[in-house]
C-alpha cells in the first residue's frame, strides 16, 4: 500500500531498473529486453503467437534468465506490424511472424546480428533501417499523451510506477488545491481531444463550482468514428496514465467517483483496464485517503453497446444509467446536471492522457507546443490511402501535408492526392488546396471540416467522392439515435438522395434537394452527430461538384452513365 | 408565472426581442412562452405542457418549433428549438425569416415523407396533430420521398391497437406511461429510421404490463396509439330485433361530449345525450350514475364494515379498471387491499342482466348492455372473465365518448339541435353523488357523504368535502365524522398512486380511505375523452362542469337515490349483503410485471 509520496518514490526507485535497458540502455539484470506489440492490431497479426515462441525458444537455448519478452501498448505503426524492438541494442523489426522468433533467438539474441529482412525498408530511399527514431514515421512525431505506449507493459504496476505513474497525482493531492490544479489545466491551453476542443481546465472549473454533494466525472472511452483508434491504444498501452487522471480530475471538481464508459467491443483495452484498476486498488491508488489524505476515489467501468451516438456526452450519461443511449437537448449540461442529476464532467481519454505530464512537467511545457489557440499534441489515426497507415502523434500547427507525405509516406502506387478526411463522419474533406493548412480546432474548421477525435482517412485519384459521402452518410444514418426529426429521417432521405445519384437515377433536381436537405439536417438536429452528418456531403458538393455532376450527366436518359464505385473501394483499414 | 420546470415565484424580469417586439418577461421562461405572451405563434408537435397535472414532454424531438436566435455581428446565427430554450436577456429571435420557416417546414415535410397517407381512412382524421401542422405550416409538397416504416399493426390487445407506422416519435406516450403512470410500458425501439415506440422488445401489448390506461392514446398526435373500434358492434346489436339493447353513460361523458359538435368544453349536454341514444334506437337509455350510487351504497357498507371489524384499512376504490390492473401487476402483494365492488358500469350491467331482465320479462341471454365510457381500460375490463355471469359477460360492448360522438354523426343526428331528455326509469335516478365520479375525489367524497351519515345516524348538513377537491395530483385531508377523524387520500395518476402505495407496503401510511383514479384529473381526462390535444384548459373546465352538474342535483347523497333503496328492498337486500357481495363485488388477480 501507498500511503504517501515518499512511498511511491520508493517503489519508483526500487523498481527504476525494469526500466533501464529501455530508458538508459543500461542495467543490472537481464541483458536484454524483447518489446512487442501487444496492441489490437498486432495481436490481430499474431503478435501473441510471437510472444510465446520466443519465450519458448528463449528457454530452450537458455536464455530465459536473462532476456526478457515484454508485451508493450501500441507502437503507431501499424501497417507494419507486429511489430518487435530489441533493448539495449535499439533494433526495430517489422512485420514479425511467429516463425521469425527463432531467427530473433539465435541470431540477435545469441549472436548480436541484426535481421536483415525484418529490418523496416524506406520506401523512398528503398534502404533498411534499423533505428526507431530514424524513420520518417516517427521523426516528426512527439510523444505525450501516447508516452511509454510501446515502452512499458501495461499490465504490469511495476513498470508503470516505474515509468512515473502517480507522481503528478501524488504531487497534486499532497501539494495543491483544487483551483491550482484547475489553474495549471487552464494555463496548459489543453482543449477537449474528443473533438469539440472545449478547454478543459474551463470545464473543470464549471463543474467545481456546481455545488452538490456528489459529483462525477466520466472517461468518454466509446471511441467510434470509422477507422479510428486513439483511445484505444492508449487504454491498452498505459491504462495507468487515464486512471491517474481521473482521480486528479476528480480532485480537482470535487468529485469522489470515476466512470469509464467504454464500448464493449474492445475487449483488450476492458481488460487492461480491469487489471489496472485492480493494481490501483491493491496499491492505495484508488479507494479511500490516496496518498494518506482524505480524498478519495474510485473509479468503475460501464460497457457501451457500440452506438456511436453514445460518444455524445448527454447520451453516454443516459447509456451509463441504464436508458437508451439518446442525447438530451443542452442546456443543462452535463457540469450541471449529469449522471443521476449531478454535476458531472465528460473527459475523452486522450484528454485525460495529457493531465498527468501537463501537471509534472508544467503547463508552460505543454503550452510551448502547438500554436496560439491549440496548444499540445493530438494523436490521429492515418488510414486510407496512405503508405503508412498508423497512430501518430504530432504537435498541433503542424501541416496535413507533413502528416500525409513525411510521416504518412505518400499515397501507394504512386498514385496523386486527391483529399483527406478529418474529424470522421462528422468532418469533411480537405484537398490539395488546405495541405498547407496547419493542424489545429479553428483552422481546420475554418476550411470547413473539423478536428473530431482524430480520425485522418487519405483518399487518390481512383475515389469517387460521391461515393466517400455515401459511405459517411450511411454510417451516420445507421448511427443516428432516432430522436429527432431531422437526424432520423434527414440523414435517411439524404443516404437515399446519394444512392440515387451513385445508381446513375437523379437528376439536378435530386443535388439540388440534397444540398437544402443538407442544411436543414445541419441546421435542425438535436446533437452533434447528425448536425455534422451533412458535412462530407455538403464539402465534396464544394469541393468536387464536377464529380456529383457527372453522376448526372444527361438528365434526359434516367438510366444515364453512373459510375457506381462499390463502397469496400474506399479502402479504409483499421 | 410557471417556468418550464413548474417553479413558481420569479421575479427577474429579462428584456428579449421577438419579431422586432420588443418584451419583458420573467426570466427562466422558454422562447415558447415568450413568443405566447408576444402573440407570435410558434406552432408545436412533441411538445405537451399540461402543467396543472404535472405532464410534461419536453424532447424537443419533432423540431417543428425551431426559431432562429440572431446574432449578426458575430455573424452567428442559429436556430434552437422554442419549446426548451430559455430567454435570455438581451435576445433576438425570430420566427420569421426564411431559414426558421424552411426548417419549420422541412421538419413537417421529413414527417410526412415517413407517414402513411391514409388520412381520408385514419381514425384520426381531422383530429390529427401532424395533419393540422401541415396545413398550418402550407406544406404543398413533401422535398424528399423515400422508403417509408412498415410494421404490422399491434392488434394484440383488447383496449389498444398501435400502428408504430403512424409513430412520429414525439415521446409523449412514452412521457405519460414512464414519467407520469409510471408503468415504464412503452419506450424507444430501434434505432435511427426504425425509431418507433412500444413495448420493451416489441412484444405484443397484450402480453405486457399495460394498464390500457389510454393516457398514451389521449396524448398521442397522430393514430399510431388508438382505441380498439367497436361502433359497428353496437350498429350491429342494435338492428338485431333479437336484441334488446340498452346503454348507459359514465358521469364524464356528459361534459366533454359536446366538445366533438364545436360546443365550449365544460358545457354540460347531459339531456341531448339521451335524445341521442334514443334516437339512435337503444331500448333503454341509463346512467352509469346509477351504478355510481349502487358502488358507493356497497362501498359505504364494505368501509363500515372494515372498520367495525378490525379488517384490513384503508380501503381503496376500485371504479377505476386501469388503477386495478396496476396494483395486479405493480403491487400484487397488496391485492388485498382494494374494495370488492365491482365498477359503477360493471355493477349496472349485473343488474340490467338480472333485476332488469326479471322485470322486463328479457331473457338475460338477449340483452346487450353497451357502456359509454370515458376510458380505454374499461373496454379491456368488460372482457375479463371473471366479470360475468351465467356464461354471459356483464358489460357486452364498451365504446368511448370519442366512437360515441362518430356514431352520433353517422346517424346524422344534429346534435346540437336536439332537445333534451330523461334517463329511463327505473335504474335511471341518480344523485349528485354519483356525478362526481366524474372528477378525482368525487368517488372517495360520494362514499364520506353516506358513510358520515351511516356513522352519525344523523345528516349531513354541507354535502360538499371541499378538503377532497383540488387539481394536485397527491391530496391527503382529514374528514371529521361524528367524533372520529378519518385520513383520507386521493390519488391521480398511477405515479402518484405508485407513491402512496408504497407508503401502505412500507406501513408507513395511516389512512382510512383512498380513491385512485389513473388518469390525472380522473375520468373526466380519461383516455377515451374527446382529445384535449394538450389544452390543459379543457380538463379544467370539465372538472368545474361536473361540480356544477353535482349541485344542480336535488339529490347529493346515493343513500337517498329512491331507486337504488327500492333495488336493494326488491331484490338485493341488505347492502354488502349475501346477495350484493355475490352480484356486485369481485376479486382480482396477481400478475407478472413485464
Amino acid at each position: 500500500m501507498i500511503k504517501s509520496l515518499d512511498d511511491l518514490m520508493q517503489i519508483k526507485k526500487q523498481y527504476s531498473n525494469l526500466l533501464a535497458l529501455r530508458e538508459h540502455r543500461s542495467a543490472s539484470g537481464p541483458r536484454m529486453n524483447i518489446l512487442v506489440c501487444g496492441g489490437t492490431g498486432c495481436v490481430s497479426s499474431d503478435s501473441d503467437r510471437v510472444i510465446k515462441n520466443l519465450e519458448l525458444i528463449l528457454k530452450a537455448r537458455g536464455f530465459a534468465d536473462d532476456v526478457k519478452v515484454i508485451q508493450t501498448g501500441c507502437f503507431g505503426f501499424c501497417e507494419q506490424g507486429p511489430i518487435v524492438k530489441i533493448e539495449p541494442d535499439n533494433v526495430f523489426y517489422v512485420r514479425v511472424s511467429p516463425k521469425d522468433a527463432k531467427d530473433i533467438v539465435d541470431e540477435h539474441v545469441a549472436k548480436g546480428n541484426k535481421i536483415e529482412r525484418l529490418l523496416f525498408e524506406d520506401p523512398h530511399k528503398k534502404e533498411r533501417i534499423y533505428k526507431q527514431e530514424d524513420m520518417d514515421f516517427y521523426k516528426k512525431q512527439v510523444r505525450v499523451a501516447l508516452r511509454n505506449c510501446g515502452v512499458i507493459d501495461p499490465e504490469n504496476i511495476y513498470e508503470a510506477l516505474a515509468a512515473g505513474a502517480y507522481e503528478a497525482l501524488g504531487k497534486v493531492l499532497t501539494t495543491m488545491s483544487r483551483d491550482e490544479v484547475i489553474d495549471i489545466v487552464k494555463k496548459s491551453g489543453l482543449r477537449g481531444r474528443g473533438g469539440g476542443g472545449f478547454p478543459t481546465g474551463l470545464k473543470w472549473e464549471i463543474t467545481k463550482k456546481q455545488e452538490d454533494e456528489e459529483k462525477f466525472i466520466i472517461c468518454n472511452a466509446d471511441e467510434g468514428d470509422p477507422g479510428a483508434f486513439m483511445d484505444r491504444s492508449i487504454l491498452e498501452g498505459n491504462p495507468h496514465n487515464v486512471l491517474e487522471a481521473m482521480a486528479i480530475g476528480g480532485y480537482a471538481i470535487g468529485a469522489n467517483k470515476g466512470i469509464v464508459y467504454i464500448r464493449v467491443e474492445y475487449p483488450l483495452a476492458v481488460s487492461r483496464l480491469n487489471t489496472a484498476i485492480k493494481q490501483a486498488r491493491d496499491f492505495g491508488l484508488l479507494g479511500k485517503n490516496i496518498f494518506g489524505t482524505d480524498f478519495s476515489f474510485d473509479v468503475t467501468i460501464k460497457y457501451g453497446a457500440g452506438a456511436f451516438v453514445c460518444g455524445e456526452e448527454t447520451s453516454l450519461i443516459n447509456s451509463c444509467e441504464g436508458k437508451r443511449g439518446e442525447p438530451n437537448y443542452k442546456p443543462p449540461y452535463p457540469a450541471e446536471e449529469g449522471y443521476w442529476g449531478h454535476p458531472t464532467c465528460v473527459n475523452n481519454v486522450e484528454t485525460f492522457a495529457n493531465i498527468p505530464v501537463i501537471i509534472t512537467k508544467g503547463p508552460e511545457w505543454f503550452a510551448s507546443m502547438g500554436t496560439e489557440k491549440s496548444k499540445g499534441t493530438k494523436v490521429f489515426a492515418l488510414a486510407g490511402k496512405i503508405n503508412n497507415v498508423g497512430l501518430v502523434e504530432v504537435p498541433m500547427g503542424i501541416t496535413l501535408r507533413e502528416i500525409i507525405f513525411d510521416i504518412g509516406g505518400g499515397i501507394p502506387g504512386g498514385k496523386g492526392f486527391k483529399a483527406v478526411q478529418t474529424g470522421g463522419p462528422s468532418g469533411g474533406v480537405l484537398t490539395q488546396k488546405e495541405l498547407d493548412t496547419p493542424i489545429d480546432y479553428d483552422s481546420l474548421l475554418s476550411v470547413g471540416s473539423m478536428m473530431g477525435s482524430g480520425g485522418m482517412i487519405v483518399m487518390d485519384e481512383d475515389d469517387n467522392m460521391v461515393n466517400i459521402a455515401k459511405f459517411y452518410l450511411e454510417f451516420t444514418m445507421d448511427e443516428a439515435c432516432g430522436r429527432c426529426a431531422a437526424g432520423r429521417i434527414g440523414t435517411k432521405r439524404m443516404f437515399e438522395i446519394l444512392e440515387k445519384i451513385t445508381q446513375g437515377r437523379a437528376t439536378m433536381a435530386d443535388l439540388d434537394g440534397l444540398k437544402q436537405l443538407a442544411y436543414l439536417v445541419k441546421d435542425s438536429s438535436l446533437c452533434g452527430l447528425c448536425q455534422t452528418a451533412p458535412n462530407p456531403v455538403i464539402s465534396t458538393m464544394k469541393h468536387f461538384w464536377g464529380e456529383y455532376l457527372e453522376f448526372i450527366k444527361d438528365i434526359d436518359h434516367p438510366q444515364g452513365e453512373g459510375k457506381y464505385i462499390p463502397k469496400n473501394k474506399i479502402g479504409i483499414k483499421a | 408565472m410557471v417556468d418550464s420546470k413548474g417553479n413558481s415565484e420569479l421575479s427577474t424580469t429579462i428584456s428579449v426581442k421577438i419579431n422586432d417586439q420588443e418584451l419583458k418577461v420573467l426570466e427562466g421562461i422558454t422562447i415558447l412562452e415568450a413568443a405566447h405572451e408576444a402573440g407570435v405563434k410558434i406552432p408545436t408537435l412533441c411538445h405537451l405542457d399540461l402543467h396543472d397535472f404535472q405532464m410534461y414532454n419536453k424532447t424537443a424531438s419533432c423540431r417543428v418549433c425551431m426559431v432562429e436566435l440572431m446574432d449578426e455581428k458575430n455573424n452567428r446565427n442559429k436556430l434552437v428549438p422554442s419549446c426548451v430554450t430559455q430567454v435570455q436577456d438581451g435576445m433576438v429571435v425570430r420566427t420569421d425569416t426564411l431559414r426558421a420557416i424552411s426548417a419549420r417546414r422541412g421538419a413537417v415535410e421529413l414527417l410526412l415523407s415517413n407517414h402513411p397517407n391514409e388520412c381520408f381512412t385514419c381514425p384520426k382524421n381531422l383530429e390529427c396533430e401532424l395533419q393540422a401542422l401541415a396545413e398550418e405550416l402550407n406544406v404543398r409538397k413533401i422535398r424528399w420521398e423515400g422508403e417509408r416504416m412498415d410494421y404490422p399493426k399491434d392488434i394484440s390487445s383488447d383496449a389498444i391497437v398501435k400502428d408504430a407506422n403512424k409513430c412520429i416519435y414525439c415521446r409523449r406516450c412514452e412521457t405519460a406511461c414512464n414519467e407520469i403512470q409510471t408503468c415504464g410500458i412503452l419506450s424507444g425501439i430501434g434505432r435511427g429510421f426504425n425509431s418507433f415506440v412500444g413495448p420493451f422488445a416489441n412484444i405484443p401489448m397484450v402480453q405486457s404490463s399495460c394498464t390500457y390506461c389510454g393516457q398514451c392514446v389521449q396524448v398521442c398526435p397522430t393514430a399510431a396509439l388508438t382505441e380498439v373500434y367497436h361502433t359497428d358492434k353496437v350498429w350491429e346489436a342494435l338492428n338485431d330485433p333479437d336484441k334488446h339493447v340498452v346503454v348507459q353513460t359514465a358521469p364524464a361523458i356528459r361534459v366533454a361530449l359536446g366538445e366533438l359538435f364545436g360546443m365550449e368544453p365544460g358545457t354540460i349536454v347531459t339531456g341531448k345525450m339521451v335524445t341521442a341514444l334514443k334516437r339512435m334506437g337503444f331500448d333503454g337509455v341509463f346512467d352509469t350514475d346509477f351504478g355510481a350510487d349502487l358502488t358507493v351504497m356497497e362501498e359505504a357498507s364494505e368501509f363500515i364494515y372494515r372498520l367495525n371489524n378490525n379488517k384490513t384499512l384503508p380501503i381503496l376504490t376500485n371504479c377505476c379498471p386501469a388503477w386495478v390492473k396496476f396494483i395486479e401487476h405493480q403491487f400484487p402483494e397488496l391485492i388485498h387491499v382494494p374494495s370488492t365492488c365491482k365498477s359503477p358500469h360493471i355493477m349496472f350491467g349485473t343488474i340490467a342482466k338480472t333485476y332488469y331482465a326479471k322485470n322486463k320479462g328479457v331473457d338475460p341471454d338477449n340483452i346487450v348492455v353497451v357502456s359509454v365510457m370515458p376510458c380505454i381500460a374499461k373496454i379491456a375490463e368488460a372482457k375479463r372473465p371473471e366479470l360475468t355471469k351465467d356464461a354471459h359477460n356483464n358489460v357486452d360492448i364498451v365504446i368511448t365518448t370519442r366512437e360515441f360522438g362518430a356514431m352520433i354523426k353517422e346517424a346524422g343526428i344534429e346534435f346540437d339541435k336536439l332537445p333534451d331528455s330523461e334517463f329511463d326509469s327505473p335504474l335511471g335516478e341518480t344523485t349528485g353523488a354519483s356525478v362526481i365520479f366524474g372528477t378525482d375525489g368525487g368517488v372517495i367524497e360520494a362514499v364520506m357523504r353516506t358513510a358520515h351519515e351511516w356513522l352519525t345516524g344523523k345528516p349531513l348538513e354541507k354535502v360538499e368535502f371541499e378538503e377532497l377537491r383540488g387539481l394536485d395530483g397527491v391530496r391527503r385531508a382529514t374528514v371529521k365524522i361524528g367524533d372520529r377523524e378519518f385520513n383520507i387520500g386521493i390519488a391521480s395518476g398511477l405515479g402518484n398512486a405508485r407513491m402512496i402505495l408504497e407508503d401502505i407496503r412500507d406501513g408507513k401510511a395511516d389512512y382510512h380511505a383512498i380513491e385512485i383514479m389513473a388518469c390525472p384529473g380522473g375520468c373526466v381526462a380519461g383516455g377515451g375523452q374527446p382529445y384535449h390535444h394538450g389544452n390543459n384548459e379543457i380538463i379544467k373546465k370539465r372538472i368545474d362542469a361536473i361540480y356544477e352538474e353535482d349541485s344542480r342535483k336535488r339529490v347529493r347523497k346515493s343513500h337517498e337515490n329512491k331507486e337504488i333503496l327500492e333495488l336493494y328492498k326488491n331484490y338485493l337486500g341488505e347492502p354488502f349483503g349475501q346477495l350484493a357481495r355475490e352480484l356486485l363485488h369481485t376479486h382480482f388477480e396477481e400478475r407478472e410485471r413485464i
